[in-house]
């Protein structure tokens, strides 16, 4: 692996006292996928905003540093983050039905989004939509350019939005679950072709996801997101396969599994915490089976090899 | 929405608590205190109006008490006989102060009894559209649209053309005008209600159809209907105004506050503007209290009219 | 889509028939003509050969059916005041009445888009929120009132603009108009400001709130995602998904502000077809009142029907609907 395209060290970011990204650090490596894992509000999304500079108010970054292509950006002007987004860093976000525009044309976002960063007539634009589009599979290109979002399905709508994420052929691209609101077939499809397209390019891929399944088939590397820290992240194999965190133990234990039939479904008992009330030592203490007093203390970051822990209690003895 | 939703702030059961809604509600309406502001400001001028006799220096309606020589004066001028005119007095000798607090009586009036009447029949309507339903909903129904296509401006003018001037007149124009927005909200309330389990049980015990109607409907209906009804009285008031400063409202004998402006606008032109400028101060100030309290209101009953 | 718009037109037809018959009963209603318009002098036989003249001796049914076929021949009855045909003097103060009523709806829309937007795009600040304070006032304050302290200060007190008339006219396709002449413009400001404040307030409270509602949405995200410079975002994201209920809410409320010129009108001596209802409600003309009556519903039927029609034409979604079907 060469050198990181994006290094995101302690980041923090508050939504007043919410502390939804709260000292997150990670990197990742140019054409590297990966996965960062965690179940709703446990700020994966809030940290992909973060790196785009799109945090909604009254959510701002309050610590850290996000560091692209060796330069620091978590202090840049809207205009220069303007000008990196779309171009070298782009989003794919959840639910294709509510991405696109529904009183514009397919041709007028796809054409505005090639001519905001380059200076190029509106045919060239155009031509570069068609070939987008015709790129993920879409068929007559330049038909469907001038039909409107409602005119296509969920499915072909992601599409779009991933032909427009890559007009610009960017370093990396965060995507927050962008198979979850689809079709399982669908969502199969969706997850070769942006392995296939990624690897071509050499794209960097961030993938937001609750779906352990998903990451384990699409990602090099994991990061397990709790209450906005990363408890745990090491590479695919290791992680998911001999867990250190009992978080992650547990999200892995409540993936139903051919395996397993019959076997009850493992679940993690108690609720996910309140950000804007959590204690100082480690947030899943309350959850965890193996939490004792020391847990109650902060917790530091243990280091193995390229794995990362911060649990005081890790579990060599799991192994499947 | 793809940006991880926090947790909402649940109240603890502590705050919760065993309070009656009501009175959730009133801590809800008094928290905010701009509406509290509206409140006692609205209270004042309730009072006002209904004490006009013991509180105005003079009977504006006794022609003996007006002295034509005392026309036209300025705020703060002496009578003849040394009373003071605070906010002057109109072209036929009136002191503006009573003049205004008894043209309160009256527009107050009007506006409440106006939006009364037309609640009773609105309401009733829309709730006996939405329970019956087939032909009579959809005939009620397509008369409330059409009336709610044209301005309430046109429609109560063309009923005081035909019906001419005088209060009953202008009541019943208002109530003529305003029914429907209580029948159209009574309908969807009751539509929504009627789907409720409270209601199948209702029906399921054989109660009979008037009394489901009115013991059981009616008052979950009546929230969204209390909210409309305020701020209807400040429309009320101020198309009444508005009517009567065309000429086509109240009679000249006892002036509403409308018409206490239309009389004075005459003489604004030659720079007396007091006899128009206060009464539409009062009327003012009496319309932005009902919409203050109102819109607080509709906040605190109905959270999902709000953004 | 032709069915739909053929349907509506059928639906307005209705609307316009059955307007004649209320209209028609409730004129009706008010006392009788004759009596104004025959000196008190005048002997028996000059009174039933009026009466006569004027078909007032038929029975209500045939009176109708008279109205009727005339009306449908654009007759709508001789003023009585004017003696002139009714719908003819109502049309001579339509383009005065119109010029009012675009301009305020002109000046509604240049004010309350832009303050709305900017409400929406800063909810928390200082200038927003006297913004929507002042939108409150806007809408409690009755109409006549504004009018009037418009008068009082820019008329009187500071005496900037004249406070009545209609100024000089200059003609163009041969109608009178006069925002064409500087005299005119100078008195036709004052009242369009009048009739605009309402539907200012209500224009910036529908654009606020449509901001408020689109701005957290995915797509407009995405937008940004995509490194699109905030105006067009603005511009071209927002602006054109809540134009939807604006250009509904400026249809709509064209009717409300032609309805509301009758206040306008009065207050700032306005000759238009406003004033001419009022000074003809006073008079009992008749036919006046029966002609603006049914100008003004055929009006309302007209631009409801353009309206839908715009907000297809807006509105991808509503027009695969129609398509459709």
């Amino acid at each position: 692996m060469n050198a990181a395209v994006l290094e995101v060290r302690d980041l923090r970011t508050h939504f007043g006292a919410a502390k939804a990204v709260d000292g997150v650090s990670f990197s990742v490596a140019r054409g590297e996928v990966l996965g960062l894992v965690g179940e709703s509000g446990s700020g994966k999304s809030v940290t992909g905003f973060s790196i785009i500079g799109l945090v909604d108010p009254p959510g701002t970054i309050v610590g850290g540093q996000i560091v692209f292509d060796g330069r620091d950006i978590t202090h840049s002007s809207r205009e220069e983050m303007r000008a990196l987004r779309g171009r070298r860093m782009a989003m794919i976000f959840q639910d294709p039905m509510m991405t696109l525009n529904p009183v514009l044309r397919i041709d007028t976002q796809m054409i505005e989004a090639v001519q905001a960063h380059e200076n190029v007539s509106r045919a060239d634009a155009r031509a570069r939509a068609r070939d987008a589009l015709g790129m993920v599979g879409i068929p007559s290109p330049d038909e469907r350019l001038r039909a409107y979002p409602h005119q296509f399905s969920g499915g072909m709508r992601q599409r779009v939005v991933i032909a427009i994420a890559l007009l610009h052929r960017p370093d990396f691209i965060i995507a927050d679950e962008p198979t979850t609101a689809l079709d399982v077939t669908i969502q199969a499809q969706i997850l070769a072709e942006m392995q296939e397209l990624v690897a071509q390019n050499n794209t960097s891929l961030i993938w937001i996801t609750h779906d352990l399944a998903v990451v384990s088939r699409l990602a090099d590397r994991i990061a397990v997101m709790y209450a906005g820290r990363i408890v745990e992240s090491g590479s695919v194999s290791d992680v998911l396969g001999s867990p250190w965190h009992p978080y992650t133990a547990g999200l892995i234990g409540s993936v139903p599994s051919r395996n397993r039939r019959g076997e009850r479904l493992h679940q993690i008992p108690g609720m996910t915490p309140n950000v804007a009330r959590l204690p100082t030592g480690c947030a899943f203490a309350p959850r965890c089976a193996r939490a004792d007093a020391m847990c109650a203390q902060a917790v530091p970051l243990f280091t193995a090899g390229m794995r990362e822990h911060r649990c005081v209690h890790p579990l060599p003895e799991f192994r499947k | 929405m793809s940006v991880d939703t926090l947790p909402p702030q649940l109240p603890t059961d502590a705050e919760r608590g065993e309070e009656p809604p009501f009175r959730i509600l009133m801590r809800a309406f008094f928290r905010s205190p701009v509406a509290v502001a509206g409140l006692v400001l609205l209270a004042a001028i309730v009072l006002l109006a209904l004490l006009a006799p013991f509180i105005a220096p003079q009977n504006p309606y006794d022609l003996n008490q007006l002295d034509i020589m005392d026309s036209r004066l300025p705020p703060g001028s002496q009578s003849m006989a040394g009373m003071t005119y605070w906010l002057g007095t109109d072209d036929q000798g009136r002191d503006m102060l009573s003049g205004i607090i008894y043209g309160l009586r009256i527009s107050l009036g009007v506006g409440v009894s106006s939006a009364l009447f037309a609640a009773l029949f609105g309401a009733s309507l829309g709730l006996l559209a939405a329970y019956i339903g087939g032909r009579t909903e959809t005939a009620i129904m397509r008369i409330v649209d059409l009336q709610l296509s044209f301005p309430s401006i046109l429609v109560a003018l063309m009923i005081l053309a035909f019906l001419g001037k005088g209060i009953l007149n202008v009541v019943l124009a208002l109530v003529i005008v305003e029914w429907a927005t209580y029948a159209r909200a009574a309908r969807g309330t009751a539509l929504t209600e009627r789907r409720k389990e409270y209601m199948e049980a209702a029906e399921s015990l054989a109660i009979p159809r008037w009394r489901i109607l009115f013991v059981h409907l009616l008052p979950n209906c009546l929230p969204p209907l209390i909210v409309i009804a305020t701020v209807q009285v400040a429309r009320a008031i101020s198309l009444e105004a508005t009517l009567s400063f065309l000429g086509l409202g109240v009679p000249i004998t006892e002036p509403s506050l409308g018409l206490l402006v239309a009389n004075g606008y005459q003489y604004m032109l030659s720079g007396m503007t007091w006899i128009s400028f206060y009464p539409g101060v009062a009327l003012l100030i009496t319309v932005v209290a009902i919409n203050l309290v109102g819109d607080r209101l509709r906040d605190v009953l109905n959270p999902r009219g709000r953004e | 889509m032709t069915a739909a718009i053929v349907r509506r037109l059928f639906q307005a037809a209705m609307v316009m028939f059955a307007m004649t018959v209320i209209v028609f009963i409730a004129v009706n209603v008010i006392g009788d003509p004759v009596d104004i318009l025959i000196s008190p002098d005048a002997d028996q036989i000059e009174r039933a050969r009026v009466v006569q003249a004027l078909g007032l001796d038929l029975p209500l049914w045939q009176q109708y059916l008279r109205f009727l076929q005339a009306a449908l021949h654009g007759d709508l009855g001789q003023s009585y005041v004017y003696n002139e045909p009714a719908l003819g003097v109502i049309l001579q103060r339509l383009p005065a009445t119109l010029e009012l009523a675009v301009s305020a709806i002109l000046i509604a829309i240049v004010v309350g888009v832009p303050l709305g937007l900017y409400a929406g795009l800063r909810p928390d600040g200082i200038v927003s929120r006297i913004i929507m304070t002042v939108s409150i006032l806007g809408f409690s304050l009755p109409t006549f009132w504004v009018g009037l302290v418009l008068i009082m200060l820019f008329g009187v007190q500071l005496g900037w603009l004249p406070s009545g008339g209609r100024g000089q006219t200059a003609e163009l396709f041969g109608v009178q108009w006069a925002f064409l002449t500087k005299d005119g413009l100078a008195h036709l400001i004052l009242p369009s400001f009048n009739l605009a404040l309402f539907d200012a307030c209500l224009i910036l409270r529908l654009t606020r709130a449509g901001v408020a509602e689109v701005l957290p949405l995915d797509y407009i995200k995405f937008a940004r995602a995509k490194g699109l410079k905030e105006t067009r975002v603005i511009g071209i994201h927002v602006s054109k998904n809540i134009m939807i209920p604006v250009v509904t809410i400026v249809g709509l409320e064209f009717g409300s502000i032609v309805a509301f010129s009758v206040v306008t009108e009065s207050v700032f001596s306005w000759p238009g077809m406003g004033k001419l209802i009022i000074d003809s409600i006073n008079v009992l003309d008749r036919p006046i009142i029966t002609a603006y009556l049914m100008a003004i519903v055929a009006f309302f039927v007209i631009i409801n029907l353009v309206v839908d029609l715009t907000y297809t034409a807006l509105d991808p979604r509503v027009r695969l609907q129609g398509e459709g079907s």
